[in-house]
């Protein structure tokens, strides 16, 4: 490759006293004076979240308003920091989702434990958890921190979601389809 | 009578200004380095009932205009600790050694001009004495004592280091700011004019051409040497946070910080009156232009506005330049001081002492 060999020239007088230089580098500040500030107001002003943005986890309900988790655990197991801990229960018989059988009854995420790695997100075959927007956490005590099912959900909202998988298994168990 | 209960109205005028711009010049340097890099600054303080008026609640909010309020108050209710292995009685002493020399130099220093029934100019002034400008300095000198004070009886290291820095520094920069300002004593007094070393007279002298302009090596060299004797960057070797955590106060907390924070701005503002006295005409309009307000109380309200305005675009440079220039290393402090300004200054002495008796 060519290297190209740049003159160094030796200073001017005038650049040994640096007062030029000074000069110059106030121009600098002082364009830099009349420019937009670059900060945002935080909490007033929330910064624009990236697209795939990992905040906390939180539980989804379908667009019927129901409760997407089956209790499979999955989450639970592949946890790395073991954040997640699920109590399963059974769905009565007589309820409308009755065939997808069960539901968490305790559903925690230890958010001093979480380490926001979005596995649980990942492994979910129900796309029942997502890790949203929220990133900013705070709480007075250790047992605030860790989240019950109720504030999981609160935090998660529905999503929208066109699989509508257990209204087909319905309707298929309605309707047997045989070959 | 009369004359007591004015100057006694004057001085507190006098401590007011001083101390006001003191503490909005810890506003303006905040806001002033937000804006060179592009952040906002203070902007969060507010006042319970003002902040309800529309437009300029908000404004003044935006402004800061409160903070310096909030920080006085935050040095004055924090907790005071006293680490336990400082040296007692000298540790209370430096931060009062540094304050008090740094505003009892403002009695000699003239604010502007005020007439008498016949139109007469007399200076508003505390104390018109012949040697206003040799007060000064030894006043100001005084100020390093409390900073090598501060820094020795802190008995901790970095502090000590930057006692000892500031010492040397400002005895180096003292001699350099004696000799750039020589030259003007001499265009002053030059043959056949007695006009003492009275900041009046000086300024009175430059009605015309200001000393910037005839004498631009001295003030350039006056001007180098009030930035490294009010240890404002790019010679804060005393302090040098980055270096020395804080310099000679890092061991202070509480409202004895404050008195060191209160000193350093109290220098500039005083430094920049005088600045502003020496080579930029005083109160005097623009240079070979008259006063363009009438001689009446309106005339001496102007004078002193106008020559605050001056204080406070110096105040503004001296803040630019700040968050311009990175810090200089120690031996280049003394290398330019000792090599380079000191010399220089010499030579500028002699040069004007011969124009001067050359002219005359």
């Amino acid at each position: 490759m060519a290297t190209k060999v740049l003159e160094r020239k030796p200073l001017t007088w005038a650049e040994k006293t640096y007062l030029p230089q000074i000069v110059h580098g106030l121009k600098i500040t002082w364009k830099a004076m009349f420019k937009k500030p670059i900060t945002l107001q935080y909490p007033e002003e929330k910064p624009e979240l990236p697209m795939g943005y990992r905040g906390i986890p939180t539980l989804v309900k379908d667009p019927n308003g129901r409760e997407k988790c089956v209790s499979c655990q999955l989450c639970e197991f592949i946890c790395p920091p073991k954040a997640i801990r699920i109590t399963p229960g059974e769905i009565p018989a007589d309820a409308s989702t009755a065939h997808v059988e069960k539901a968490p009854k305790a559903f925690e995420i230890n958010m001093l434990r979480c380490i926001y790695c979005g596995l649980c997100q990942e492994v979910c075959p129900e796309e029942a958890i997502f890790l949203q927007n929220a990133f900013s956490l705070s709480g007075y005590s250790r047992q605030e921190l860790v989240f019950q099912k109720d504030k999981l959900y609160e935090l998660g909202g529905t999503l929208p979601d066109t699989h509508h998988k257990w209204d087909k298994k319905k309707a298929a168990a309605a309707h047997p389809h045989h070959h | 009578m009369e004359v007591i209960l004015l100057k006694a109205l004057y001085a507190l005028l006098m401590i007011g200004a001083v101390m006001g711009l003191a503490a909005y010049s810890v506003l303006g340097e905040r806001k002033i380095s937000a804006w060179i890099q592009g952040r906002i600054g203070p902007n969060r303080t507010s006042f319970p009932l003002i902040a309800k008026i529309p437009l300029i609640g908000p404004a003044l909010r935006y402004l800061g205009i409160w903070q310096p309020l909030a920080d006085g108050l935050k040095f004055l209710f924090k907790e005071d600790p006293i680490p336990g292995h400082v040296k007692g009685i000298y540790y209370m002493m430096a931060p009062v050694l540094v304050l008090v020399p740094a505003l009892s130099t403002m009695v000699v220093v003239p604010f502007g001009e005020y007439f008498d029934s016949a139109g007469k100019a007399y200076p508003l002034i505390l104390a018109d004495i012949d040697l206003g400008l040799w007060f000064i300095f030894s006043l100001a000198s005084l100020g390093v004592y409390g900073i090598v004070l501060a820094g020795w009886a802190a008995n901790s290291k970095y502090p000590f280091i930057g006692g000892i820095r500031s010492c040397a520094q400002l005895i180096s920069y003292e001699l350099v700011m004696g000799l750039s300002v020589l030259p003007i004593i001499v265009w002053v007094n030059a043959p056949g004019v007695s006009a003492g070393l009275s900041l009046v007279s000086i300024v009175n002298t430059q009605g015309g051409a200001w000393f910037i302009m005839t004498q631009p090596l001295s003030a350039l060299l006056f001007l180098i040497a009030l930035f490294a004797e009010t240890n404002r960057l790019p010679f804060d070797m005393p302090e040098s946070e980055t270096e020395l955590v804080g310099g000679f106060h890092t061991e202070y907390g509480s409202f004895k910080f404050g008195f060191f924070f209160l000193a350093e701005y109290a220098h500039m503002v005083i430094g920049s009156a005088i600045f502003s006295l020496l080579f930029l005409g005083g109160w005097h309009f623009l240079p070979w232009i008259a006063s363009p307000w009438p001689a009446s109380i309106f005339g001496t309200i102007c004078s002193v506005l106008w020559f605050l305005g001056k204080i406070v675009f110096l105040m503004f440079f001296f803040i630019w330049i700040r968050w311009t220039l990175p810090r200089f290393r120690y031996d280049q402090v003394m290398q330019l001081a000792w090599g380079k300004l000191l010399p220089i200054a010499l030579i500028n002495l002699v040069f004007y002492t011969i124009l001067v008796a050359f002219i005359s």
